[in-house]
């Protein structure tokens, strides 16, 4: 059977992770290729990539720093954070990226998501898509929530999936830091909604979470960054836990 | 031991290559008709749409080349797809290799399958030393069904053929270049063989 997928999520400028990583282990903490083989081989299912620097090196940063992951680890990882281009997607899975993730330019220029699907294939443009209530309902933000759209998350899930998005990217800004739990009834709704699949991000903070984003909120992966960074859930021990949990999962 | 990654503008190669590269081998990519020819070992990649792939093929020669190899060739994910006999994706002939239709995923499951699955009824070399119902990736809306030319299969929605063998080619639906330990084993097998 398909497993769920346990997602590290790992912020990068300038070629170096950001937050803070609370890994004893690690020789260079800020090294995103150490972190990720680290992640690779205690079982994560794979691994998110999102870039934040804005400098003008920001691509041939990214290429290399995408180049030298690929070489490390033997799982799949997604890139996004900026991609705006044909060419931007092209250089990133040349690099060995094995999906690529887009947002903001998504909804500057939906036609993006057509062209690059039929160019690359549906199975490698992840839509992200970063939503929080206004008054009951989902709206749809950008620039890392701050600013408002007008697309209602429901209806925008549908028109990425229709455009040739191959997977969603589910952020809620509501949830995301409060280590309260996934937006579980928003991520139902989405589930039953489209027929790709979902990854739940924003809320994590204890196993039980995970188990609840799966089975309530119907998640085919969960993304998580700092409860994984700073070692207050173990992959493994979440992972045996899912599978105490009747949760088809990769061990 | 040579080994070509058949280079013919698909997608993520690199990856392979590393692969390759983790297993202490050196790994050259190339569309060179001679080149091919002349590996002990041939890796046939693919990912993106399989009738602008094909096309690929066809501009390059390598579609007349691929079925007349002698060495061990493998065909992963839209390789192995394109290795059959057509592909449902922008109705596709393929290279005939393998006598198998390729179909898309009906809608009673997500499609595409981007995930891990687990591989079983192992058959061949390529998986010796494998267990039943290990994980390895997958990331694909099309799929070859059962066959006779099956050596793993795979349940998602339905039953279907995740690997395929037929003489010196092979195919695996799955990335080996993606799947942790099981796929390095069963990439070291191959380049074994």
């Amino acid at each position: 059977m398909l497993t769920k997928r346990i997602v590290p999520c790992l912020d990068i400028k300038d070629g170096r992770t950001v937050k803070g990583v609370n890994f004893v282990d690690l020789r260079d903490a800020g090294d995103p290729v150490e972190l990720a083989k680290i992640y690779a081989d205690t079982g994560a299912d794979e691994l998110v990539f999102l870039d934040i620097s804005a400098t003008e090196e920001k691509r041939r940063t990214l290429h290399d720093m995408v180049m030298r992951v690929a070489a490390a680890i033997d799982i799949p990882f997604t890139v996004g954070g900026g991609i705006s281009s044909i060419e931007d997607i092209d250089d990133l899975l040349h690099a060995g990226a094995d999906k690529i993730s887009i947002n903001s330019s998504a909804v500057k220029n939906p036609q993006l998501i057509n062209d690059a699907s039929a160019k690359f294939g549906a199975q490698c443009i992840t839509v992200a898509i970063d939503a929080k209530q206004i008054d009951g309902d989902w709206i749809v933000h950008l620039v890392g929530g701050k600013v408002p759209t007008e697309l209602n998350l429901f209806e925008w899930a549908q028109e990425v999936e229709e455009r040739g998005a191959g997977e969603i990217l589910f952020t809620s800004m509501d949830h995301d830091g409060t280590k309260d739990g996934f937006a579980n009834e928003a991520l139902e709704i989405l589930s039953e909604l489209v027929n790709i699949p979902i990854i739940a991000s924003g809320g994590a903070g204890n196993m039980q979470h995970f188990a609840d984003t799966f089975i309530k909120g119907k998640a085919d992966a969960a993304l998580a960054a700092s409860v994984f960074h700073f070692k207050e859930i173990d992959i493994q021990d979440l992972k045996k836990e899912l599978k105490k949990q009747g949760i088809t999962i990769r061990i | 031991m040579k080994i070509v990654i058949i280079n013919y503008g698909a997608g993520n190669i690199q990856s392979i290559k590393f692969a390759v590269q983790r297993l202490g081998h050196e790994a050259v990519l190339s569309n060179d008709i001679e080149e091919i020819k002349a590996a002990d070992k041939v890796i046939f990649p693919g990912v993106g749409e399989a009738s602008s792939a094909m096309k690929m093929l066809k501009e390059s020669g390598l579609d007349t080349l691929i079925p007349s190899l002698k060495q061990p060739v493998l065909g992963i994910c839209l390789g192995m797809q394109l290795m059959c006999h057509s592909s449902a994706e922008g109705n596709t002939t393929g290279l005939s290799i393998f006598d198998v239709d390729v179909l898309r995923f009906d809608n009673e499951v997500k499609v595409p399958q981007i995930g891990w699955n687990q591989i079983a009824d192992l058959k061949s070399a390529l998986f010796s030393g494998v267990n039943e119902n290990e994980f390895v990736y997958l990331v694909h809306s099309f799929y070859a069904p059962l066959c006779k030319e099956a050596i793993a299969t795979t349940t998602y929605g339905l039953k279907y053929a995740t690997a395929l063998q037929k003489d010196n080619f092979y195919g695996t639906q799955f990335h080996p270049e993606k799947s942790s330990k099981t796929g390095t084993h069963i990439l070291k097998n191959f380049l074994e063989l």
